[in-house]
């Protein structure tokens, strides 16, 4: 692998993404990509007692449901990167703890499953065969956690999002057929002054402007080479405003531009208004739907972004702004 | 145009980039929504002043029923409903107060009866205690002080 351009990598043996899977939560199954969910649950405990422990369950049901579909033993594979939004990632590692896999923590909020990919992508191209990449996210943990009560009766501004339930992961291999992630653009913080926790678009979009366009200039490659730019959760404001960032800086995305935030639920019927958001969102949104349409050759050349939003409570109430952060991988076959 | 030359252009964008909350919508549900919980309260007063009671018992038994009902209905799953629908109109009366301290109550039930719902059953109705208290003792010292000749008569 060399370092190409300002602060990207290209892999000499890029690695394959052998098999991803997913599972979604019941608000989720019942969005418009509901059918390419490996799984989907109807109610959000799962049978557990609290909704971390049900997140924690989501997880680790998840990496045994892509175990078994891929066919790698748990022993033969070298190390597993895994986060999630929850304080101090316990739903990766609680979930995890029973594996026997090395493990590495990864805190990216919800680009964290990008930043699994791009750290599982580099592992193995050095010293690992293969390599599990797992995110999870939860709305009511979620909820509980950053802002009220789940039964308080108040109303969410229009610019909210929703935290996806459920959980995406990935198996990268040294040895496969593709599809391939053959560059990563890890991302810079970028914060344009945002306070509004209620309005995580705006503040992630200018992250993804960042990387999306160092990623151009590193590589040469211009908006029309990829059939498919993808976004983690900016939703449906982020996602305009990233149109209107790139085209002021010359990009026009338009046309093959998406958002997972925007794709996962029907903004009219669901009422998650500015669409979805959490690690869950662009991890299973990607292992459940744009991993297909590249298995069956129906996108070719994909650029993932995830972007997340470096915040917790505690900052938001001290009024900092919130700092964002997106990280890329160009996925071909 | 560059959106985001300076933190500052950035915020003026994205406020314009923003859709505003529905006031109007939202203004009406809450006033017909409170009006009705009012009126349901103002129902159970007279009732309970025709049964012989005085005024600051039946305005007590009012306070009990209002908190026993939404405290109930949040406890269905329902209030958050009727709260998202109306707002204000809602949370406003004695019936968001209610909600304010079941709602953590239930939500923090997993981390134990002393730390979970014992700590944390005030952490949204936290600041209105302490904020409602504090104002009252401040219109109370108002009071005294401009007030003299009442409390002489009291």
């Amino acid at each position: 692998m060399k370092k190409i351009g300002k602060q990207t990598v290209k892999f000499d043996t890029p690695p394959t993404i052998v098999d991803c899977s997913s599972i979604v939560g019941p608000k989720e199954s019942q969005g418009p990509l509901a059918k390419y969910f490996d799984k989907t649950l109807e109610d959000e405990f799962w049978g557990e007692k609290t909704w971390e422990k049900a997140e924690s369950k989501i997880i680790k049901e998840n990496i045994n449901l892509l175990i078994t579909k891929s066919g790698i033993a748990t022993n033969e594979i070298d190390c597993v990167f895994a986060g999630d939004l929850l304080n101090q990632c316990i739903s990766s590692s609680f979930g995890l703890r029973d594996e026997n896999i090395p493990f590495f923590g990864v805190f990216g909020a919800c680009s964290t499953f990008v930043e699994s990919l791009s750290l599982g992508a580099i592992a193995v191209e050095g010293f690992a065969n293969n390599v599990l990449c797992a995110t999870s996210s939860h709305f009511c943990s979620a909820e509980k956690q950053f802002r009220f009560p789940l039964e308080l009766g108040n109303q969410r501004p229009p610019t909210s999002q929703w935290t996806v339930t459920g959980s995406g992961a990935a198996i990268l291999s040294k040895n496969g057929t593709g599809p391939y992630i053959t560059h990563i653009t890890p991302g810079k913080i970028v914060d344009m002054g945002i306070k509004d926790a209620n309005n995580m678009g705006a503040a992630m979009a200018p992250a993804f402007c960042d990387t999306l366009i160092t990623h151009f200039l590193d590589t040469g490659r211009n908006p029309s080479y990829y059939d498919a730019i993808i976004s983690g959760d900016l939703g449906h404001i982020g996602k305009e405003i990233a149109i209107d960032i790139t085209k002021s800086k010359g990009y026009n995305i338009k046309s093959n531009y998406n958002d997972c935030g925007v794709l996962i639920f029907d903004k009219n019927s669901q009422d998650t208004h500015s669409g979805g958001s959490g690690c869950a969102c662009c991890g299973s949104v990607f292992s459940g739907y744009f991993f297909r349409q590249l298995k069956q050759k129906k996108l070719k050349k994909i650029l993932l972004i995830a972007t997340g939003a470096l915040m917790n409570s505690t900052s938001s109430q001290q009024g900092e702004s919130i700092p964002g952060i997106a990280h890329a991988i160009s996925i071909e076959i | 145009m560059n959106p985001i030359e300076t933190p500052k252009t950035y915020q003026d964008y994205v406020d314009k980039k923003s859709p505003n909350s529905p006031i109007i919508k939202n203004c009406f549900n809450a006033f017909w929504v409170g009006g009705l919980i009012c009126s349901i309260g103002q129902i159970i007063l007279n009732i309970c002043k025709e049964r012989g009671f005085d005024t600051q018992i039946s305005g007590t038994i009012v306070s009990i029923l209002l908190i026993g009902i939404s405290a109930f209905l949040t406890g269905l799953n329902l209030f958050n409903k009727i709260g998202k629908f109306a707002g204000a109109g809602s949370l406003i009366p004695i019936t968001g107060f209610a909600n304010s301290i079941v709602s953590p109550a239930m939500e923090y039930k997993s981390e134990g009866y002393v730390m979970g719902v014992g700590g944390k059953m005030f952490t949204v109705a936290g600041p209105v205690l302490v904020f409602g208290i504090s104002t009252s003792i401040i219109v109370g010292i108002v009071y005294l002080i401009f007030n003299t000749q009442s409390i002489t008569l009291v």
